[in-house]
């Protein structure tokens, strides 16, 4: 699979936040979750990516087109290729969604605007409508009507279910699904709201105060860790050492481990489950073993 | 078709679909030029990565199940029946050291094990 994205030791660093030598490289064909607590560095990452603020040092590369300059922003040619949502939308309040539309349009040569109206169609948004006057569902489907409208291959998006509801969130989740049917594509997503990685995200990249602290095939990882339940009693210097995260209850502890061979020859009762992606975020992040 | 993936089971996802798979085309629910689902649909469906779908793909092609062909997709080709029929007979060994396993570990008897298969045989 050819790499739809590869970004290569990016540095930033601010008064009172960095971003330290973040490499990675997205494969065509995945949906990638970017996920990590507030302040990890996720908005940063994206922006840095598009060039919106320049990078000290490193490089990023679209389509294995030739890499830019470090911290420059992605070329014209490249940019059309490009579906961009990030957080705060940078829509003027006082317009209309046909009038921003047509600014949007406007920038992109390949605009269909046959797409847009099915779009808004699918959304039930009306032209003549005030941007401001808009919901903040209503809002992350407009600027995604507008970033999907110029048969964009790849994708990214800055918290787009954040603060939406169950039935949104599933709308927008339903038409990135839609998005990958066709090959070639891609898409590099950043949320906290683990439930909607674990129903779409094929690769997982997780960071933390600035750094990265992995890139990871979902499935792969969810392999690795199982979720333990069992009877605190049972809880012995033999068997902590194994575990991570322990919570605990009158009634049982539940845990996290990375052996569930050796803990099962240990606890033969203890049930041991498939974990979410929020177990191991909550895993990694508290400092577990 | 169906394809069940348990969350208490310690085989990994990957592992989980593919013997499924592999157990559709030996019992013949799966035929010959069948056309698999496409990975993205595959794993839409199943709640799972596109690269594990891929990876159980690669790995079905290489063992010789199924054939993949550039911009239609990847179809169920068994090709050598010999083969096949080999491949259902190991399948039923597995089963067999699987009912042995447990019933050793259940302290259950030769003798009792025998009469047991005899009676299920039978019914079947």
């Amino acid at each position: 699979m050819e790499p739809i994205l590869e970004v290569c030791g990016l540095s930033k660093t601010y008064p009172g936040f960095s971003l330290k030598d973040i490499s990675f490289s997205l494969p065509e064909g995945c949906i990638t979750g970017l996920i990590g607590r507030n302040g990890a560095g996720k908005t940063t990452v994206l922006r840095a990516i598009l060039g919106l603020m320049p990078a000290d040092s490193g490089t990023v590369h679209f389509f294995n087109t030739e890499s830019p300059e470090t911290g420059a922003r992605p070329g014209r040619a490249v940019r059309e290729r490009l579906g961009i949502v990030l957080d705060g939308g940078g829509f003027y309040g006082d317009f209309s969604l046909e009038e921003m539309k047509n600014l949007t349009a406007a920038a992109y040569p390949s605009w269909d605007e046959d797409e847009y109206r099915r779009y808004l169609d699918r959304f039930s948004l009306r032209s003549r409508q005030k941007i401001r006057t808009l919901s903040k569902g209503m809002q992350m489907q407009y600027a995604l009507a507008l970033a999907l409208s110029h048969h964009a291959e790849f994708l990214i998006l800055d918290e787009p279910t954040s603060g939406l509801d169950p039935l949104i969130r599933a709308g927008i989740l339903e038409l990135l699904k839609e998005f990958m049917e066709n090959g070639g594509r891609g898409v590099l997503f950043s949320t906290h709201i683990t439930s909607d990685l674990d129903k779409i995200a094929d690769l997982l990249i997780l960071m933390d105060g600035g750094r990265l602290v992995f890139q990871e095939e979902k499935d792969l990882l969810l392999d690795r860790f199982r979720v333990v339940k069992g009877d605190p009693r049972d809880l012995n210097p033999a068997v902590e050492p194994l575990l991570g995260g322990i919570t605990q209850t009158a009634f049982g502890f539940t845990a996290v481990t990375k052996q569930p061979d050796r803990l099962r020859a240990l606890l033969p009762d203890c049930l041991l489950e498939r974990p979410s992606i929020e177990d191991i975020m909550l895993h990694y992040l508290k400092g577990g073993k | 078709m169906k394809i069940l993936i348990s969350n208490t089971s310690d085989a990994p996802l990957y592992q989980q679909i593919k013997e499924q798979l592999t157990d559709a085309i030996l019992k013949g629910e799966l035929a010959e030029g069948d056309l698999l689902p496409s990975i993205r649909a595959f794993a839409n469906d199943l709640r799972v990565s596109v690269l594990t779908i891929r990876r159980v793909y690669d790995d079905l092609e290489k063992e010789g199940f199924v054939k993949s062909q550039v911009g239609i997709g990847t179809f169920v080709s068994t090709g050598n029946t010999e083969f096949l029929r080999e491949s259902r007979r190991r399948l039923v060994e597995q089963k067999l050291a699987d009912a042995i396993r447990a019933a050793k570990s259940l302290g259950i008897s030769w003798q009792e094990l025998q009469d047991m298969m005899k009676i299920l045989f039978e019914e079947e």
